[in-house]
């Protein structure tokens, strides 16, 4: 088991002819996740990757032909928002938006549209999700995580690699590992994934790793006392940061105090969260 | 990216939302000019990017051309809060009856638009929400419906905006949210927004924060950026896509992802150093964007060890291993680095740098530990 993806998920890739696209559907197909189809507007008709993958002019019509489930959205940001609400709009249940730099009014509509609809999105600004052994769904690495029990949600690319594989070096598997992103808004928030490992069987111990900016760390605590029977081991970046000033992440910022390191690391001690200093301390609080 | 007081005022002014009359001067004699058309009794505001810039001296109240000129010679060319003052808008002076904040941001909670609404103006915000919380007014604002009239209402009332001036408060509300949708704001405020002893409505202060993502829809903002507010270090990072940010301490870093990028500071914090900046090269890094990001760091005269740190998923380590000894041969800085990479092709990479007699390590923790050990020894 696994949470949101495995090998039954059939992938459509938005913007699969682009430099980024291309280079990430064959590093997710040699991972061997199922990619039935690509998207390009005015590019319908082609095939790429040797052949392999048809690539359409709408979402539409490559869900149509080919039955894919879930989407990736690799489409430039001034775009990207238009991509995640044609993807809604063909029905895919499950939308993870790679993309960087979406403005956060074009977010702002995206969210409130999809909000009555039957369908999760992760991202944007997110590194996407993978499941060990069985399929990928964005950019994370293959090769930095094996197979195991550990639940991992993150809102950063890079620090979560590391935290995988901290976690691969000292012998502890992943279930799957979820990147919701480091936009202010985002589809798919912490208490959503943390209830979705709650109650997935493969997943034993959950590593959450937030970051300052916004409350959903704190609200994740909350969450964790009403309703985790699973131990949730933390992680908060951005304890040296200086307020008011944005750590790279479009939402990684400390505005009116609200959104400091110290807090949410409080409110999730609080929750009986055991939060590491650093990364590489994670396996060791697991292993305890 | 964030527009001046005189910026934002253009924007309010092209919004039919009213402002005080008054120009900009850029010479004491401008100000005395601006002064005589204005009758005399007139406010000097340095156009400078900080908040409280009042009670550091930054705004005066003067009664005559005369003394505008006077003030204006003392505050063009000298500093508030350390950012030196090109620019005054003056303004005439009004009467106040009552102070009134008003704002729009994004609800990052609820993923929507909020107006924020005090019968406290006058005082930061921040402020307001420390002492008394109850007298923030929010109102959610649906992008799909727009800001509807009786939110507006229900929004006065709870301030006690006096009910003659609601229609002039309602056109208020709904131009600055035009205007926040036009430029794609993510912070427009008015504080204050007063009520005058003449029952007029003006925005006396603005402070608008437009989106960076944003910008390409609007390329004459981007000519607009005033720079000299910011530390060079960071409008030289920008021109290379770089993220960075300068800080107190003295350890240099340079990481790849803006999450890892804090956990090293962080890490060398808990190991009781202290970072002399944030720096994200971004995804890919070329040996280009390795040579600027070195450089900037170096620029920095607190620097006194470097800490890098990458880990290489689609970066390539042996890649930034070749970018890292090129540029230390060429700049050949005086400073030691500690150097981690990890990775794709991280065993080639650590060769690299053992040839050019670079320190490596393993893990974060070793080269933090590293780094804050050189750093107490070169201090």
């Amino acid at each position: 088991m696994s949470i949101l993806i495995n090998g039954s998920t059939r992938l459509l890739v938005q913007g699969i002819t682009g430099q980024e696209g291309l280079f990430h559907t064959r590093q997710m197909l040699d991972y061997g996740t199922n990619i039935v189809a690509g998207v390009t507007p005015g590019r319908g008709g082609e095939w790429v990757l040797d052949g392999k993958i048809p690539v359409f002019d709408s979402v539409r019509a490559g869900v149509e032909v080919t039955g894919a489930t879930a989407s990736v959205i690799f489409v430039p940001a001034r775009f990207a928002g238009d991509a995640i609400l044609e993807a809604a709009d063909a029905g895919l249940e499950l939308i993870v938006c790679i993309t960087e730099g979406i403005p956060v009014n074009d977010m702002l509509t995206v969210k409130q549209v999809i909000r009555d609809k039957d369908v999760y999105l992760i991202g944007p600004n997110s590194p996407g999700l993978i499941t060990p052994g069985s399929a990928k769904v964005g950019i994370i690495p293959g090769s930095i995580t094996q197979k195991g029990n550990v639940g991992v949600v993150s809102r950063s690319g890079t620090l979560t690699y590391e935290v995988l594989y901290a976690l691969k070096q000292a012998g502890v598997g992943t279930s799957t590992c979820v990147g919701i992103g480091g936009d202010p808004v985002i589809g798919t928030n912490f208490s959503e994934i943390l209830s979705h490992f709650e109650g997935d069987p493969q997943t034993d111990v959950v590593v959450m790793i937030g970051e300052i900016g916004g409350n959903e760390e704190e609200k994740a605590a909350a969450f964790i006392t009403d309703n985790m029977t699973k131990p949730v081991i933390g992680f908060i970046a951005g304890q040296a940061a200086p307020p008011d000033k944005r750590m790279g992440h479009a939402g990684a910022i400390i505005e009116g105090g609200v959104g400091t390191a110290q807090a949410k690391i409080e409110a999730l001690q609080k929750a009986g969260v055991q939060v590491a200093h650093y990364p590489e301390e994670i396996p060791n609080l697991i292993k305890q | 990216m964030r527009l001046h007081e005189y910026q934002s005022k253009e924007v309010f002014a092209h919004h039919q939302i009213p402002i005080p009359k008054g120009r900009l001067a850029s010479t004491p004699e401008e100000a005395k000019l601006i002064a005589e058309e204005l009758n005399g009794t007139v406010v000097l505001k340095a156009q400078v990017l900080v908040g409280g810039r009042g009670k550091a001296g930054g705004v005066r109240l003067v009664n005559s051309p005369k003394e505008a000129e006077e003030e204006a010679s003392k505050l063009l060319g000298n500093r508030v809060k350390d950012i030196p003052v090109r620019r005054l808008l003056v303004e005439e002076g009004v009467h106040i009856q009552q102070e009134i904040y008003l704002g729009m941001t994004v609800d990052r909670e609820r993923g929507e638009t909020m107006l924020i609404a005090s019968a406290e103006g006058g005082i930061e915000i921040e402020e307001v929400a420390r002492v008394s919380p109850e007298r923030i007014i929010k109102v959610g604002i649906n992008p799909l419906l727009g800001l509807r009239d009786f939110q507006i209402r229900n929004l006065a009332t709870e301030i006690e905006i006096p009910r003659p001036l609601w229609r002039a408060f309602i056109t208020i509300c709904h131009n600055l949210y035009e205007a926040y949708q036009e430029l794609d704001a993510t912070l427009v405020e008015v504080n204050p927004l007063v009520i005058t002893t003449d029952e007029r409505i003006i925005a006396l202060d603005g402070k608008i924060i437009v989106d960076d993502n944003a910008l390409f829809r609007h390329p004459d903002l981007v000519d607009k950026r005033d720079i000299s507010a910011e530390a060079t270090e960071e409008t030289e990072a920008r021109k290379f896509g770089l993220s960075y940010i300068k800080l107190d301490g003295n350890i240099g870093c340079l990481v790849n992802g803006a999450g890892l990028a804090m956990a090293s500071m962080d890490i060398i914090h808990h190991k009781g150093g202290l970072p002399a900046n944030f720096l994200d090269i971004g995804g890919g890094a070329s040996a280009e964007k390795v040579a600027a990001a070195l450089r900037i760091i170096l620029s920095d005269s607190q620097v006194e060890t470097v800490l890098i740190n990458i880990f290489g998923g689609i970066t390539r380590c042996d890649e930034v291993a070749n970018g890292i000894k090129q540029t230390l041969e060429e700049l050949k800085p005086d400073v030691p680095f500690v150097i981690r990479l990890v990775g794709t092709n991280e065993v080639e990479g650590r060769k690299i740098l053992a040839e050019a007699n670079l320190v490596t390590a393993e893990s974060l923790q070793e080269a933090a530990e590293k780094a804050v050990n050189l750093a107490k020894e070169v201090a």
